[in-house]
This record gives C-alpha cells, structure tokens and sequence, in this order.
C-alpha cells in the first residue's frame, strides 16, 4: 500500500477558521510545499499558499510547521516520524489574509523609510573582506520569519515602535557598505527601536539563510548607537559616581 | 458596487523581476506616473533564481576582453539568428548598466585590486560575468528593489494581468485581477511594458516557478503583437533529477565554471568527445589541457590552454547529457553526473557556490564537497517572444514595448549564461526610457471601451460557473507532460504534428475547466486562467518548431539534425489570424559590414 502523509492544515481567513485534516501520498525526498500542493491537486484547488521559486531563494513559502517557523519548500518531510500528523500554519505575527496567506505589507512600508543606500563620490574600489561582512545580510530572501518568531513583534506587537530583526539587518547592510555615507542612527534610535530587540537571538535560529542576525547585525548596530548617544567621559563619570555611592 | 476600479497612469510595467524594476526606474526618473504590477509581492520574481552572473565586458581580469569580443560570443552562441542591432547595443551598454548597479548599492564579490569580480561562463571567450557567489539575481533584484522604492513607483503586488486593452489600435490598458481579494482593476494607460519572463511552465521538468505561464507572450499575441523565433526553448543542462521533489532545479553553470566536470556512469568525461566542428579549435582536446585552464584561472592567472568542453553552449551541453543517458551510460535516476567535489577544496566549494552546496544537503541529502551531483536538462529560458524594436524595444503594436526573457532576438537561437541579467538591465532601461517618451508624445489618457472590459471580467469568472468540467490541475499536467514528450529537447515532424493536435484537445477540456471555492486567493481559479495563455503559447512553439526543418541551437530536430543556410536567413513570426495562430517566415536582417568582419574573425 502506499505511504500516506498526515497533514493539519489552517483553511480559514480574518474572520477565523480551522485546522482541516489531509493525507497525501509520500513520495522520496518530499517537503512540505509537496505536501501543499499534492492537497492542491487533488483535494483543495482553492487551498491558498505562496510559493516561487521552490528553492530556498525567494522566501515566499513561510509558515510554521509544528510550530516552528520554516520555509515549506526547504522543510523534508522525513525529518518527522511516518505517524505524525504535521500542522501547517499561516506565520502568526502577521494577519491572515487565507488560509497559509498572510498580509505581509507592514514590512514593505517599514522597507522605504529606511534612509536609502547612499553613496559616496569617486572611484568604487572596496575589497573582499569589506564585501564579506556586507554580503552576509544581503543574503536575505525576505522570508520574514525573522520577523515572525521575534517577540517584540509576535507577542509585545510593537509594530509601530520597532522595525524588526529583518529591516536592522537591512539597515546593518547599508550601515556597514563600505561606500555608504549616510548616517542612520538618529533614526534606528528614534523611529526604529533598535533598542528594543534584548538579544534573545530566535531570528538568528530561525533565518534560512543563516544570517547570524543579532552578533553580526544588531549587536553591532546597538553599539554604534552607544557610541553616538553617550558622550564616554560622562559614561565614565556617571560609572565612577554611582560606584562612590554604593 | 462597481465591477472594477480604474486607476491612469502614464507607464504601466507589468512584472516586477529585474526587466520590470529597471524599466519602472528609468519612466519614473523621466517624468512619467508609472505603475508596476506583479503577480508575486515584490522582490519574489524569477530574477532571484539567475545565480551565476551577470555578463558584462568590464574587464577587470583579462584586459581583453571588449564589447566586440562579447558581442561575437552572443552572436556563435545564438548560431546567428540574434538580431544584431541588440547584440551589439547589449554587448556596449552592459558594462554601464552593471556600475550602475553597484552605484546604487550592489555588492559583487571583488578581485584582489578591489574591483568586480568576474568568472568564466560557457560561451563566453573571457571571464565576464559580474557575481555574488551562486545568488547573483538576487543580488541585482534586491539592489533594483531598494533603488525602485524611493523612485516613486507605485507598486500593485499580486495582480494578474488578463488583456490588454487597446484603443483605435493602440495599447490604452489593461485588465488585472487581485488574488487577495479577485476585485478588478483597470489600469489606464498611455504606454505599457510587458516584462513578464518566460513560459517554462508549460513543461514537465523545469527551472521555472508558478509565474512562468507564458503571460506576456499570450498578452501581446492576442493584443496583435508578432512573437518572433518561438521554437527556441533553452533546456539548462544542469537540473535536479534526483529526489523527485525537486527534478528541475536549476544548478548554476556557475559550477562548470568553477572547474566542476561532467561524468558518465563509466567515469569518462564525455564532453571532448561532443565538440561542434564550428566549436572545434576553441575547446581543450585533453583533460590535461582542461586541467591546465582551470588551475591558471583558480590561481588567477590568465590561461594560456584552452577552456574545457563543459564549458560549451547550453544547447550542445544538455544534447550530449541526453546522447550518454540513452547509450545507457547514464547515472542511476536518468541522469549523468557533475562533479566538483574531486576538483576543488571542500572550504572553496561553500565559499564559491553556497546556495548549492546548501540546496544538495537539504534536499537531496548529497555533500556535494565530498560526492557528485546527478543532474540532467531542465527546461529554463525562452528565447522567443515579442518582436521589438532593437533602440526602443517597442512592439509591433503602437504603445506596447516588452523586456527581458518576454521580449526576443538578442539570443537568437540560443542564450549564452549571463546574457539573461544583462539583457534586463539593458533592455529594461531602454523600454523605460522610450515607453515614457511614448507617454510623453500623448495629452490624455486614452478612453476604454467598458463593454470590452466587461467581456474580459464575464471570461475570467466563467471556471465558478461551470457546474461538471475538469479540475485545473490535471488538464495542466497533462499539457506539461506532453510538451516535455513531443516538443522537448529533440522534436520531429510527427511528435510536433501530435502535440499541435493534442493542445487543441486539451482546449475543449479547458472550456469548461471548472473551480470551487470563492474568487478570495484562489490557486485553483488562477490556473484555470492561466490555462489559456499556456495552451496558446505551446500552440505556437509547437508551430515554429514545425517549421524550421533543420537543427540550430536550442531547437533539434530527428529527421533533420543539421543546420541548413537557407533556414541560417531566416526569423520566425508567429501571430494571431481570423483562423487562428499563423507562423511564417521573415528574412533575418545581416548585419553591417564592419560587425560581419568581427564574426568572421577568428580569435585566439
């Protein structure tokens, strides 16, 4: 007899929904996204998803599988036990639009205030090392996992304070080219919260890429801004000061 | 409530891959109200997918390289069916389009003087293709992205286009549904660019996601436009066979290019033994040889042995994958085997091609710094498309232009890797530029006749309202099935005459192809729409590939395997009659005497 693969699905829409039980046939090699689509086929033409290109590359394919967030088409099936029944789920950070769909447009917007790649005069000559620590979060294929698992975000919803592990990286990228002249700290202070995020590093497990998103991009960030905002002799003053006093 | 909104603009771009992006940035910098509609949100589209390079004569590693040393190898790559007026305006203007790149914030990998980096491609004489490891389009789509949200685009993110509309025989719009919430809109406008990529969706095994259904080829043949050359299909050598799950991903050239060789299940590499004679005296003789190149060019020195044979054209490389696999010295699940992992270090292996290295571990449980890969032809680019004009990039229907992979004739019969990102920066800047001067030249937005729009929306409803047709899926499947048997790598008369007669079967089933659900982000509903546009397109490729009786390029034929002069003069036309889809013949135009002096040439 055929392998059958045990599936939970969330079919719904803002209004709410359900977990909808599927079984699919096993195939070798099979992710999640095959799961998704073979219920397509046969069972539920209208089951909304997004996908492209498949591959890892294009971070359109995010859900949370048992509750972990994963890209669907990087996620294999036989990782989990034959007689486990996998739950798929839209990202919960983000309202859903239907079914495995969410609106994903706040991050879009919190994309074009970020103060645009500005670059400097003359000849463009950098060196591999100085492209190196840049390309790291150029990787990024926006699947927005980071964003979903980030608890500032998924559970404090500080969506109007806080820009989020995916857009610091972005600000990081552009901080840290070596051709970029402008200055973003004024607003990853003020407008972007860079503050917020308190380092518990699930972005960092979660990205696909392996971005080492809060060592190589936030913490490096946090600590310019120190640099900037605290003038280090009245840092050093205040530190000798309350030393006196305890 | 109404039944559609309708928004003006002056330029609407439809497809947001690096064509659309750099056309939207160039209209919108000139002035014109521009609009990009897409069918993915941005910074999705099939662009992220290129992985080995961008070609461009910079330069940076050997200074001989020129724009006419490029312009040749884009011509003998394309067996000399390109246009050449494209070919040379693509080999000229690539190098300012890729600086542009990085002056708005692209970051290549670099050579040891701090310039781009550049590596060897097949096809190409000299190390030419700009990089970013294995995710090079990603690079370039993520740099386009972040230019084009501070250029005052307005971006519509999963829309389908469905017509376009024209008035007094001009394009003047067009009909999108959104698949969040399957309202239409009606974009009014004064010029519309189609960049929309290819059509590999039509195909079994493919590199091609969800979004490669043919749309702007469909759009512009049913708008009136002439689609030119499209029997070319390239098959990429180097896909996924094996596990099934991902039969048809694409591995980058890129590996070649890094020394990785080709191997049948005997252990020979069989590519010097599938040399063309118009290839002979370019490629190495000897695996000594070989291996003499790719130890100068791992050194960084300038080879003086000739490059190795796996480095040949797409279309020769993925003929002999197909000749060992059906000698029977093939590899276990149909395919034949790339190995790099016996050819460079296991460290230089992650740091040159990470995404593969990543991409085999996760799914195919392959290390590929310790094994081979097994991999075999994937169906990957369409060469053919819309006729433009070479400097505007205008169709043959006033106010439409197309760019990128919809747009043909800069590959001619088929593409060198590297040439597809080049091709969209060049060419989506030029549509741009000229869609806006187009826009310019018109007062007003033209009227839209509403009972033509009305007819678009009834039409695209119609699958709801069928009460015992045909699941989407399977009338999808079995058209890809089919044209990857009967117009696949090697057609022949009789296959091709099938396949003519089957897509019209599958038409009938598709008439009254039925969805459930509700028109809310509806997968099922959407390829019941984008049924049409693949049967219509197939039908075409299917036609031209009817036609042209001999073999050239991407496109051979059974019962005539060689290249004929006669058929050497002349482009295909495919276009809409009264009777249905014609294709013809048209002379091919030669280019100037200055340019067919460097094709004559030989260089060393």
């Amino acid at each position: 007899m055929e392998q059958e693969a045990k599936l939970q699905i969330f079919r719904g829409d803002k209004d709410g929904g359900e977990m909808v039980d599927y079984s699919v046939p096993r195939i070798p090699g099979m992710v999640v996204l095959d799961a998704v689509h073979s219920v397509q086929k046969q069972q539920a033409a209208d089951l909304g998803v997004r996908w492209n290109c498949k591959a890892g590359k294009c971070g359109s394919c995010s859900a949370e599988v048992n509750g972990k967030p994963k890209l669907m088409c990087m996620e294999r099936m036989d990782k989990y036990p034959e007689d486990e029944t996998i739950s798929i789920r839209p990202m919960k950070t983000f309202p859903v639009i239907k079914d495995l769909v969410c609106d994903v447009s706040w991050n879009f917007e919190v994309n074009k205030k970020i103060i645009p790649f500005t670059p400097k005069e003359g000849e463009r000559i950098f060196y591999q090392y100085e492209a190196d620590r840049v390309q790291e979060f150029r990787k990024c294929i926006e699947c927005f996992l980071c964003q979903d698992v980030c608890h500032v975000l998924r559970e404090h919803e500080l969506q109007n304070e806080f820009i989020g592990p995916r857009f610091l990286v972005r600000s990081a990228s552009l901080e840290m080219h070596p051709l970029d002249v402008a200055d973003r700290s004024e607003q990853l202070v003020k407008e972007q919260g860079v503050g917020l995020c308190n380092i518990t590093k699930c972005c960092t497990e979660v990205c696909p890429e392996e971005i080492t998103i809060t060592d190589n991009a936030i913490i490096p960030l946090k600590e310019r801004m120190v640099d900037k905002y605290y003038d280090p002799l009245k840092w050093l003053w205040r530190k000798l000061f309350r030393k006196k006093s305890a | 409530m109404d039944r559609y909104t309708t928004l003006n603009y002056d330029v609407v771009i439809i497809g947001a891959g690096g064509a659309g992006l750099r056309a939207a940035i160039e209209a919108s910098a000139s002035g014109a109200k521009t609009a990009i509609v897409c069918k993915s949100l941005l910074g999705k589209a099939h662009t992220v997918m290129a992985e080995g390079g961008v070609a461009a004569s910079l330069a940076n590693l050997d200074e001989r390289d020129n724009w006419q040393t490029h312009f040749r190898d884009t011509m003998k790559g394309g067996k000399y069916l390109n246009q050449w007026r494209m070919a040379q305006l693509h080999a000229q203007e690539a190098p300012d389009r890729v600086n542009e790149l990085e002056e708005w914030g692209a970051v290549f990998d670099r050579t040891k003087t701090g310039k781009i980096l550049q590596r060897n491609f097949g096809g190409h004489t000299y190390p030419r293709l700009a990089h970013v490891g294995d995710r090079t389009g990603l690079e370039l789509l993520r740099t386009l992205q972040d230019k084009g949200v501070h250029s005052g685009i307005d971006v519509y993110m999963e829309y389908t286009v469905r017509r376009l509309l024209k008035t007094d025989g001009a394009v003047s719009g067009c009909v999108a549904y959104e698949r969040e919430t399957g309202r239409f809109t009606v974009f009014n406008t004064k010029a519309t660019v189609l960049a929309t990529g290819g059509t590999g969706r039509c195909w079994e095994v493919t590199s091609n996601s969800w979004e490669y259904t043919a749309d702007g080829h469909a759009l512009a043949l049913w708008a009136g436009a002439d689609l030119l050359d499209m029997e070319f299909i390239q098959f990429h050598p180097t896909g996924m066979v094996w596990p099934p799950s991902v039969k048809g991903t694409l591995i980058t050239e890129g590996v070649r290019g890094e020394g990785g060789v080709l191997k049948n299940s005997e252990g020979k590499r069989f590519m010097f033994e599938n040399i063309p004679e118009m290839f002979q005296g370019d490629y190495a003789e000897t695996e000594e040889e070989a291996n003499g190149w790719v130890k100068a060019v791992v050194a960084g020195k300038i080879p003086k042995e000739r490059r190795p044979p796996e480095l040949l054209t797409r279309d020769v490389v993925a003929r002999a994958i197909r000749k060992e696999v059906l000698a029977g010295r093939g590899a276990p699940h149909g395919g034949v085997y790339l190995d790099i992992a016996s050819r460079r270090p296991g460290e230089e292996i992650k740091k040159k091609l990470p995404s593969m290295y990543h991409q085999f571990k996760q799914l195919a449980d392959v290390d590929i710094t310790k094994e081979p890969m097994e991999v075999g032809p994937t169906c990957h680019y369409t060469m053919g498309g819309v006729k433009v004009d070479p400097e505007t990039q205008a169709s043959t229907v006033a106010g439409l232009y197309a760019a990128g992979e919809v747009a043909a004739g800069l590959h001619g019969a088929n593409r060198l890797g590297g040439n597809s990102l080049s091709d969209l920066l060049v060419f989506g800047k030029r549509a741009g530029e000229f869609a806006s001067k187009h826009a310019n030249g018109i007062s007003e937005n033209p009227s839209i006749n509403k009972a033509d729009v009305d007819k678009i929306i009834d039409d695209c409803l119609k699958p709801f309202n069928e009460s015992d047709g045909e699941n989407p899926y399977s009338i999808s499947e079995d058209l890809q099935k089919m044209m990857q048997l009967k117009v696949g790598i090697v057609r022949s008369e009789s296959d091709l005459k099938e396949a003519v007669e089957d897509i019209e079967a599958f038409r009938e089933r598709a008439k009254t192809v039925k969805v459930g659900g509700n028109v809310q982000f509806n997968p099922g509903w959407h390829l019941a729409l984008d049924l049409e546009n693949m049967l219509d397109i197939s039908e075409v490729v299917a036609k031209a590939a009817l036609q042209r009786e001999e073999s050239r390029g991407a496109h051979t034929r059974e019962d005539f395997p060689d290249s004929e002069d006669e058929w050497g003069k002349v482009n295909s036309i495919a276009r809409q009659t009264d009777s249905g889809y014609e294709v013809v013949k048209i002379p091919l135009e030669a280019p100037p005497a200055e340019l067919q002096e460097l094709l004559d040439k030989q260089i060393t």
